[in-house]
């Protein structure tokens, strides 16, 4: 055991911060639209210079380094206030595990470096938490699929090459057994978006995605007919770990720019400063548990260990972090700040995104505790 | 990087776990079965795990022992001995020294915790080591332990450096903490266990969102638990003196408010039974909550850093 960087990570850290000092001002980090606007940019250059898709197989364009590389990533990023990584280690989990060769050479590199966009189209209005219910239908004709439906929650829709859909193919069979994936173009006249505005404003991030007639070749359905509850299943089990997604160091930089805020804000005694609330050292204390929880969870994968509904576990801690941030950013700021407040009402979707903490519960409950059906 | 248990690491615990599960309470009767506390006295002193500091173990080999013992609500001296050794190592049974007392006292004071069949305590006053003889116990919320009186005079014996103090004070707060986190898995254990024989409405009352969720709640808990103060425990002998004091504050705050939660949980889960004497869910509280106040971080102390 050892948290300290060995020589070859040591470096790569060297490097990494030389690079973001000369280049993370070019993407000031942002919050809303903004921050959407320029994250294509923020993806392509961090891959340009070495630094994004580092556990990911070299042949689609990654690394092929330890996951804790991942870490320092985070780490540096955050230290230098630059915007998070993008998050693609659930797209690229999915694809690389269920896509058969000639999908995963078409398609994985040039969504690890950036060059190409997805989203995921998952949910559905009537199909939430209880995903395998969903509606949307692809039927085939010829050497296609015509795709009909509703999906709802698809972030970066708006801004999508691709999406990586969830249909049902066979309306015979079992829920669950009749759903198929495919990589679907979302340049098509048969696609139409419309934007969801969310609670803090933020409009560019999730959207809803009408299908009606959009056609998809067979060769682009991920692995065989009625395997689409599979990769689903892939993806969300990924989608849930603090490690998969930049957020935990956001969480650390927002708790220290609040303690800067508190250590200037002194009304009363300038030179002093004001002490932390009890909100924020509680937040602080969160964050630091994330860190650490991420680097052990990370260091585990050195044994090869598959995450399954532990994910869950990571997801309820990383749920309480941000949201302990978020009581800290109206402890130390109330709403007055718009760009603070925005974090606070962002971290409410926290509990719901990727699985609400409900239903992580019940797989903990289920597949962990085995406490029986919940 | 790598925040991994070694081998030997998990060997440890795997050991630790088994004599704990073997020769540890497994009611509330038997805390009074004094053949088995005998019995357990005799196999802990057989481990030499009392000395591991003196050995040149880490703060990691001394937390995966101490959190094991209070998983398994061990009765017998680990933590105050092993604190002991790794201020100043002697061949007669000694324990540590805290402030505390009963309260209200009327000023500030001294117990001699962990206490069970010790006669001998000491303290680290800055970077002096000072010793003195164990006086009567006191009554203590932990039944799993025995607090006395110190009965002074203390008597300097040794002088230490700001560095090995520093590290022995990070040390006695990463064992609490292990304590800790023992407690709150046993609890949690013990919760799970009831809550697939416990039938209500004709159901097992797991089954129930209501009272699945809560035990959920505190399995994350639990990890959150583990993986900091891992980190702490790790920076005991590795990190810098400050950053080890650091990182084992955090990890304090973080583990009694986990343990808390999770020891009311038991109580909860097992209802109208839970709040009886005879179920160990208070035993395991009332472990957490002495575990707690031994070396108590307040939140407010916790340096946010700017760093």
């Amino acid at each position: 055991m050892d948290y300290r960087d060995s020589p070859e990570e040591a470096a790569f850290r060297q490097r990494l911060k030389i690079w973001l000092s000369q280049r993370s001002r070019e993407f000031p980090s942002a919050d809303g639209d903004a921050y959407w606007a320029g994250q294509a940019a923020w993806h392509r250059a961090l891959h340009a210079a070495g630094f994004f898709g580092l556990s990911w197989p070299k042949e689609y364009g990654g690394h092929e380094l330890p996951p804790v590389y991942d870490v320092i990533l985070d780490e540096e990023l955050a230290r230098a206030g630059a915007r998070p990584r993008p998050s693609l280690g659930y797209l690229v989990q999915g694809l690389g595990r269920h896509g058969r060769e000639e999908l995963r050479r078409r398609f994985l590199p040039p969504m690890i470096d950036g060059s190409e966009r997805w989203c995921q189209g998952f949910s559905e209005p009537g199909a939430g938490s209880d995903l395998a219910s969903l509606t949307t239908t692809a039927v085939r004709d010829g050497d296609e699929y015509v795709v009909r439906g509703h999906k709802i929650w698809t972030s970066y829709s708006d801004v999508a090459d691709w999406c990586l859909l969830l249909a049902r193919t066979d309306a015979g069979a079992p829920r669950h057994r009749g759903l198929s994936a495919f990589v679907i173009s979302m340049h098509q006249p048969e696609i139409e978006q419309r934007p969801l505005t969310m609670i803090n404003g933020v409009t560019t991030e999730f959207g809803q995605v009408l299908f009606d007639g959009a056609r998809v070749p067979t060769a682009q359905m991920v692995g065989a007919p009625g395997e689409g509850w599979a990769l689903a299943m892939t993806i969300v089990a990924h989608e849930r770990e603090p490690a998969e997604l930049g957020f935990t160091a956001r969480y650390g930089k927002l708790v220290r720019d609040l303690v800067a805020r508190s250590a200037r804000s002194a009304p009363a005694a300038p030179a002093a400063g004001r002490p932390p609330s009890a909100d924020l050292i509680w937040a602080y204390v969160q964050t630091e548990m994330l860190y650490t929880h991420v680097r052990r969870r990370l260091s585990e994968r050195l044994d090869g260990v598959a995450h399954g509904p532990e994910g869950s576990l990571d997801k309820l801690l990383m749920t309480e972090t941000e949201q302990a941030v978020g009581h800290a950013v109206l402890a130390e700021a109330g709403t007055g700040d718009p760009e603070l407040l925005s974090a606070y009402l962002y971290s409410r979707a926290q509990s719901v995104m990727g699985g609400t903490a409900q239903i992580q519960k019940n797989i903990i409950a289920a597949r962990i505790l085995r406490l029986g059906a919940s | 990087m790598d925040a991994r248990l070694s081998a030997e690491q998990r060997e440890l615990r795997a050991a630790a776990a088994k004599l704990a599960d073997d020769l540890g309470p497994h009611s509330v009767l038997d805390l009074s079965d004094d053949t088995r506390v005998a019995r357990l006295e005799k196999a802990i002193a057989a481990t030499g795990w009392r000395t591991l500091r003196s050995d040149g173990a880490g703060g990691v080999e001394v937390a995966i022992v101490a959190e094991e013992f209070a998983r398994g609500l061990v009765d017998v001296p680990f933590l105050g001995p092993v604190l002991a050794d790794g201020l100043q190592p002697s061949p007669e049974p000694t324990t540590i020294a805290a402030p505390g007392g009963p309260h209200p006292s009327p000023e500030p004071t001294t117990i001699a915790v962990d206490a069970r069949g010790i006669s001998r305590v000491l303290m680290l006053t800055g970077n002096s080591v000072q010793a003195a003889q164990v006086g009567d116990a006191v009554t203590g919320v932990d039944l799993t332990r025995v607090t006395a009186e110190v009965a002074g005079p203390w008597q300097p014996v040794a002088e230490i450096s700001p560095e090995q103090a520093q590290r022995w004070r990070a040390l006695a707060l990463v064992v609490t903490c292990a304590d800790l986190l023992g407690a709150a898995r046993g609890a949690h254990a013990l919760a799970c266990d009831y809550a697939k024989v416990r039938a209500q409405y004709g159901h097992l009352i797991g089954s129930y969102q209501a009272v699945s969720h809560p035990l959920a709640e505190g399995l994350a808990l639990i990890e959150g638990t583990v993986s900091i103060l891992r980190h702490a425990a790790w920076a005991v002998d590795e990190a810098a003196p400050d950053d080890a004091i650091h990182a084992a504050t955090l990890a304090k705050v973080y583990c009694a408010r986990a343990a808390r939660t999770i020891c009311e949980t038991s109580i909860q889960v097992h209802g109208g039974i839970g709040n009886t004497w005879d179920c160990l869910a208070h035993v395991y509280l009332r472990r957490a909550l002495a575990a707690t106040e031994l070396f108590p971080v307040r939140l407010e102390e916790i340096d946010c850093g700017l760093s």
